[in-house]
Formats: structure tokens, sequence, C-alpha cells
């Protein structure tokens, strides 16, 4: 038993509630805000001290045993994502501070965002198949308000396509778990990762495994991505960016959780196939990203390709593929969030968001230019930025795998999202200065303190792999080892 | 009383797979509902139909219906209730800004 | 706009709302041992409430229950989350309740729980968010 497990979800619950009761005061906001990742950070920071210490630590509601109550379960992957989860999510809101607009602000901009951020710690730290579904809803829910807060009419127009889907795959979602449920009899991940194993991952099994997986590709933006360029490009750059950065990451983390803890008896079909639609993945995105001649477009479709990428380590199911997936992962929350703003930085500045229509902005701000350029080169994978140690690692775990085309395929891709990104740089940075400074639109003032922490942030994790590697190699041996997150969720009462 | 339970189940997906293939905003909502009621079905159809007596304290049972299917679906509405309830403000929302609730007038063009 | 003759509405209304406020009371407290609780009853409440709504009209019973919806909703649910808390601070799982038999003066013998108090949240929470989501339909015209 360990309370602390439980202030990632009610930190930001809290102080998003206090908020709301506080309508007006848009200080108090801000300053709760920051207070609220500062503080779920400063929590996953000590429980990763915890679980590197300890071991994997857990939390039954309410003192009800493990297969019969909801279980909180850290593990050092839940840890790593969760402090990764805060400080991007802090970037986001100092950036929304000088972005977002008053009008948004007033209308619950940070409990909305508060709340988003505690569906997505509560996807990550639950231990029970029920309970992340209503996490899940905690964050989509939030995620709707958020989409259309503002009300354009792009907005309204995506946000119901955005919402329609997410509502159908809920209901995927709830019938996956009838299923499970009439299957096994429990909900609780560790005792059905036990009942499972007893019983075999039969057909009956696999095809409720394959259901799961089609629910969180739907959240993933996996294969089933149609509809994530359209919904990430209308709300306004802040929110976008914690999209990108967080909510297919979620979807990532259960595809993980699944199919490393419950559904692992057959990687030949299940993993197989999310190889296969990682690779459609990263191809389908990686072309979207080289045809658009938009920024927003190119950013989205790039999250898109990330997503396949970081499957493409699960599918080869090896250590080396799932320490660099988890890296990637990290690496992925970071750079996504970072390269959004700088995007969303650039629009503002041209005033709009076709390539065509701008160029030569190095002139009038070489800093924005060059931590564009950084983030392009980590964000394909040139060392030593972040996104290289988790490459090298997803690839060497494919080709041991024996899945050589994935991780040809993964290369192929990083090459076309250099250009999609370069493309960016190339149009908007370089050639002939169009824009004077006093027809700028917008301006940089303000927010390049989030943007150049970020880029610290991702030379960070670059440079000092070596030092995660300690944290990685636990989460892995978790991921590959379902008894020890069994061990530690039922204890003695495994039966 | 499942098989029958199950063939409702299949009724129930059928008209709101229908309607929400439907052009208009309100009846694709309510074919979400109905689709929710379906999937509600299913879960309580799932954990076993009167099983035993209701799982209440003091009325001398001595076997119980499972209780969890019951609790799920309870949240499961109460979920779904919040969800409907956005969906029918957002639509309504987009029916005075855009002027239209037919989906394939809405598609508009990307740059406005 | 012509004005219905609804005199019959509403001197219904008045004693409806009665039975109603006070069935949706019974409905909570119930809720600890048999069916009920705060979610039922809160849901009751938000049915008097709209009930008022539709056979008066929203500002003059605004004007008599002058409370922010929105508001009502964040206290509820920061009730049961603070109730939740209470077993933190006995080095108790988060969300365990206690419960305990008191005597008092008129009731006789009864069992006080710590789940009431989450359950007020609750049905705050449910009375505030039904109500939010009519009045933002119904207020637009």
């Amino acid at each position: 038993m360990n309370n602390i497990v439980i202030l990632p979800i009610i930190i930001p619950m809290i102080l998003g509630l206090i908020m709301v009761i506080f309508r007006r005061r848009i200080m108090l906001h801000r300053v709760l805000s920051i207070l609220s990742m500062t503080g779920t950070g400063g929590a996953a920071a000590y429980l990763i001290y915890q679980v590197k210490h300890e071991g994997i630590q857990t939390l039954q509601l309410g003192g009800w045993e493990a297969p019969f109550g909801v279980s909180m379960v850290v593990d050092m992957l839940s840890a790593l994502l969760l402090i990764t989860t805060s400080i991007v999510a802090l970037f986001c809101v100092i950036y929304a501070f000088k972005s977002i607009g008053r009008e948004r602000e007033e209308h619950y901009f940070y409990p909305l965002f508060l709340f988003l951020i505690t569906g997505v710690n509560g996807s990550f730290i639950t231990g029970d198949v029920f309970n992340l579904f209503v996490c899940f809803e905690v964050m989509l829910i939030s995620s709707y308000a958020l989409i259309t807060l503002g009300g354009k009419s792009i907005q309204l127009r995506e946000s119901i396509k955005y919402v329609l889907v997410n509502i159908i795959a809920s209901f995927l979602f709830l019938i996956a778990i009838a299923y499970l449920y009439a299957v096994t009899g429990t909900l609780n991940m560790a005792h059905l990762s036990e009942r499972v194993a007893e019983v075999g991952q039969g057909g009956l099994m696999t095809a409720v495994a394959i259901i799961f997986l089609f629910v969180f590709s739907l959240k993933a933006g996996l294969f089933l991505f149609f509809w994530l360029p359209g919904s990430y490009s209308a709300p306004p750059t802040a929110v976008a960016a914690v999209f990108a950065a967080l909510l297919t990451k979620v979807g990532i983390y259960a595809i993980y959780r699944f199919f490393t803890l419950v559904f692992y008896h057959e990687p030949q079909v299940t993993h197989l196939i999310i190889g296969i639609m990682a690779a459609v993945t990263m191809v389908l995105g990686a072309m979207g990203a080289i045809a658009y001649k938009d920024i927003k477009k190119i950013l989205t479709y790039n999250v898109v390709v990330g997503v396949g990428f970081i499957l493409a380590g699960l599918a080869s199911f090896t250590d080396a593929g799932m320490t660099g997936s988890i890296y990637y992962l990290m690496h992925d929350m970071v750079i996504k969030a970072l390269i959004f703003i700088i995007g969303g930085v650039i629009i503002a500045i041209a005033g709009t968001s076709n390539l065509d229509d701008m160029s030569g902005l190095i002139q009038t701000h070489p800093y924005l230019g060059w931590m564009f350029f950084i983030t392009a080169l980590s964000i394909s994978g040139i060392p030593p930025l972040s996104g290289f140690i988790g490459k090298v690692y997803i690839t060497e775990g494919t080709f041991t795998s024996g899945y050589y085309w994935l991780g040809a395929i993964g290369l192929i891709t990083s090459l076309m999202v250099l250009f999609s990104v370069m493309k960016i740089f190339m149009n908007s940075f370089w050639g002939e200065t169009i824009l004077s400074e006093e027809m700028e639109k917008g301006t940089t003032r303000g927010v390049m303190f989030p943007i150049v922490a970020l880029v610290m942030l991702t030379i960070g994790l670059g440079l000092g792999a070596e030092l995660l590697h300690d944290y990685v190699e636990i989460a892995v041996e978790g991921l590959m080892n379902p008894s020890l997150y069994i061990e530690a969720v039922l204890g003695g009462n495994a039966q | 009383m499942e098989s029958l339970m199950s063939i409702l189940i299949g009724v129930f997906f059928a008209i709101g797979t229908y309607l929400i293939l439907t052009k208009s905003l309100l009846r694709i909502i309510l074919g979400t509902s109905i689709i929710s009621h379906g999937v509600h079905l299913l879960i309580i159809t799932m954990g076993g139909v009167k099983a035993g007596g209701p799982p209440l304290l003091g009325l001398g049972s001595t076997s119980f219906t499972d209780a969890l299917p019951q609790a799920l679906i309870l949240t499961a509405i109460v979920i779904n209730f919040a969800t409907t309830a956005i969906f029918l403000v957002l639509s309504y929302r987009s029916y005075k800004v855009l002027g239209t609730d037919d989906t394939a007038q809405m598609r508009g063009n990307e740059d406005e | 706009m012509k004005k219905p003759n609804d005199i019959i509405l509403r001197g219904v209304t008045k004693v409806a709302v009665v039975i109603i406020f006070t069935f949706a009371i019974n409905l909570f407290f119930a809720g600890h041992h048999n069916p009920g609780g705060g979610f039922i009853g809160g849901l009751a409440f938000a049915a008097a409430l709209t009930l008022m709504f539709l056979s008066y009209d929203v500002d003059s019973v605004r004007a008599n229950f002058p409370v922010d919806f929105k508001v009502l909703t964040a206290v509820g649910v920061l009730i049961a989350v603070l109730t939740g808390m209470g077993g933190v601070f006995f080095d108790l799982p988060f969300l365990t309740q206690a419960f305990d038999y008191f005597h008092l003066p008129i009731f006789g013998k009864t069992e006080l729980a710590t789940a009431v108090l989450f359950d007020i949240g609750v049905a705050l929470a449910v009375i505030g968010t039904a109500m939010v989501i009519i009045m933002t339909i119904s207020e637009d015209r």
C-alpha cells in the first residue's frame, strides 16, 4: 500500500475543481496549473525512486484486496511516462499562457487541461481494465471540450468526427470488456494475466485480444488514424501540442500493457498483426507528411509515423525492441509537443499555415529557426539527439526477431520524416524574407521559454541516455516478466 | 434467456448502426445512444443473467447474482450520459454555427 | 410571445415538487444498504428542478435558487474526492470508508458512515451536471 500512487491523479483533479469554483481568477488558474504539473512531476519522481529501490508500487483503493477491488499500480514504465507527461504538460501550459487567449482562459481552459492530465495519468496508473476505460473517458471528455473550445466552424466540424469516432471506439472497448469478463471472470489486469496463462490463449482469447487491439489502435492512431490529421489540426496550438504529445501515447501505453501483460502468449499472431499495422502506419503517415504543404498537416502526419515506429518495437517483442520503444516513447512525447509548439509559433508569425506563403523567417527569427533545426534533426533520429538511441534499439530489435522488413521500413520512413520537416525548415526559414517585422501577425515574445526548455530536454534525453538506461532497463524487465507485476499486485493472494 | 438477450442486442446494434450511417446529426446521436443500450445489455448478459438473488443484504438469498456487471454498466451509463450530453450540445452548436445538421454539407473546405 | 394558460401545470408543480424533493432525499438515504443512493437521488432532485424551470420561467426560479450549477458540480466532486482523502490521513488506502453505530436523540441507534459524505458529493455533482446540460441547451435560443 502506498498512497503516493494516487497523487498524480488527484492533484490535477482537485486543483482543476478549485479552478472551476473560482472561475474569474485567471492568475490563480495559471499558478494552480503550474503547481499541479510540478506536484505530479514531484510525485512521479518520488515514485521512480521507490520503484527502483522497492519494486512495483501498488495501492488497493478503499482497502479492497486485489482481484476484488480496483488496484492502482505504478511500475517503471508508468512512472517514466508519468514524469514525462508532467514535464511536457508543464511546458505546454506555459506556452498556453501567452497563446491561448483570454476568452478560452475564461471558458475553463485550465481546468479542462488538468482534467485531461488526470485522465492521462489515471490511464498510466490503473491496474484494472474497467478503470482504464473510465480514465480514457475522463481524458476523452476533456479532450472533446478542449477541441471545441472557442467554437470556430472548422473546430466544430472536425470535433464532430472526433467525438463520433471516439464514442464508437468506447463502445468497442466496452464490448471487448464484456467478452473478456465472460471468458475470464475478472478485470484486474494482474489477475487476468494469471487466468489467461492458466486457460491458455486460445482462439477465443486471441479474438478478444484483437478487439482490444482495434480499440487501442483507434485511440493511438495505429493504422486507424483516419480521424487524426483533421482533428489535431483544428484546435489551437497549445491544445494540439498536448493532444499530439499525450493522447496517442495513452493508446500506445494501453497496447503495451495488454500485449506484454495479458495477451503475450501468441506473439506470432498478435504481435505480427501489430507489426504489419505499424509498418502500414509508418508508410502512410510518411506519405502524408511528404504530400502536404500545410504545416499543421505535415506535423500531424509526423505524429502518425511516430506511433507506427514505437509499436514496431513492441512487434519485435525483444529486450532491445522494448528498450528502444520506451526511449522513443519518452522522446516522442517531448518532441511532438515541441514541434507542435514551434509550428504554432511559425503559423502565428506568418499568419498562414501554407508553406508556399512564407519564407525567410530566419532573418527576423534566427533563434526560432535554429531551434526548429535541432528539433527536426531530433525527430528523425540524428545522433546525439534524443531520437537516435530509441531508433537504434528498435531497429536492432526488429532485426533480431527476424522482422527485417519492419526495421527497413522504419529506417526509410525516418528519412521521409527528415525530408518532411526539412521541407518546413527550407520553405519557412530560408529563402527571401517576404515578411518585414511590422507585417508579422504574431511575436515570439514570451513563448521562447517553453521552446528552449523542451529543446534542452531533447538534447538532455539524447546525451543523458546512459543515465536513463538503468531505469529503462527496469521498465523493460517489468514488461518482459509479467510475473513481477502479478506478484506486486496480488501478493500472497495469488491462487 | 441469454439467447433472447443476444438477439435483442443484435437488433439494437443493427438499428444503431443504421442510424449512425445516416446523414442527419440528430439521428447519429440517437444511433449512438441505441448502440450504447445494446452494449450495456451485452455486459449484463455476459456477466450471467439471473443466476441468483439480488446482491443486497438482508434478503436471505443463498446465492447471489454477480454484482460486478451491474456496477460496470452503472458506470458505463453515467459516462454515456455525459458523452451523449456533450455530443448533443456540440451538434446543437454546430447546427447554429454551420447552419446545417446534414453531415454531407458539413464537409467544407479545409482552408477557411 | 403569447402567454400560455398553464395554471394547472403551475398548481400541480407546487405540490409535486415538494413530493419529488422528499422522495429524492429518501432515495438518497436509502442508498446505503438498499437500492438508491447519491446518483439516483441527485437525478430525482434535478428532475424536480427541471419541472420548476419548465412550469415557471428560468429567471424567477434562478432568483429563488441562486446557485451556479457549474460551481455546484465542482463542489460536489471536490467533496467526493476529499472524503476519499480522509483515509490517507490515517495511513489507510485512498477511498477507505469507515462506519459505526451511534445513539442519536430521535433516531435511536443509527449507523453513520463516511460513505454518506461521499454520496453527498456524488448527489451534488449529479444535480449540477444535469442542470448544466439542461440550462446550456435551453438558455440559448
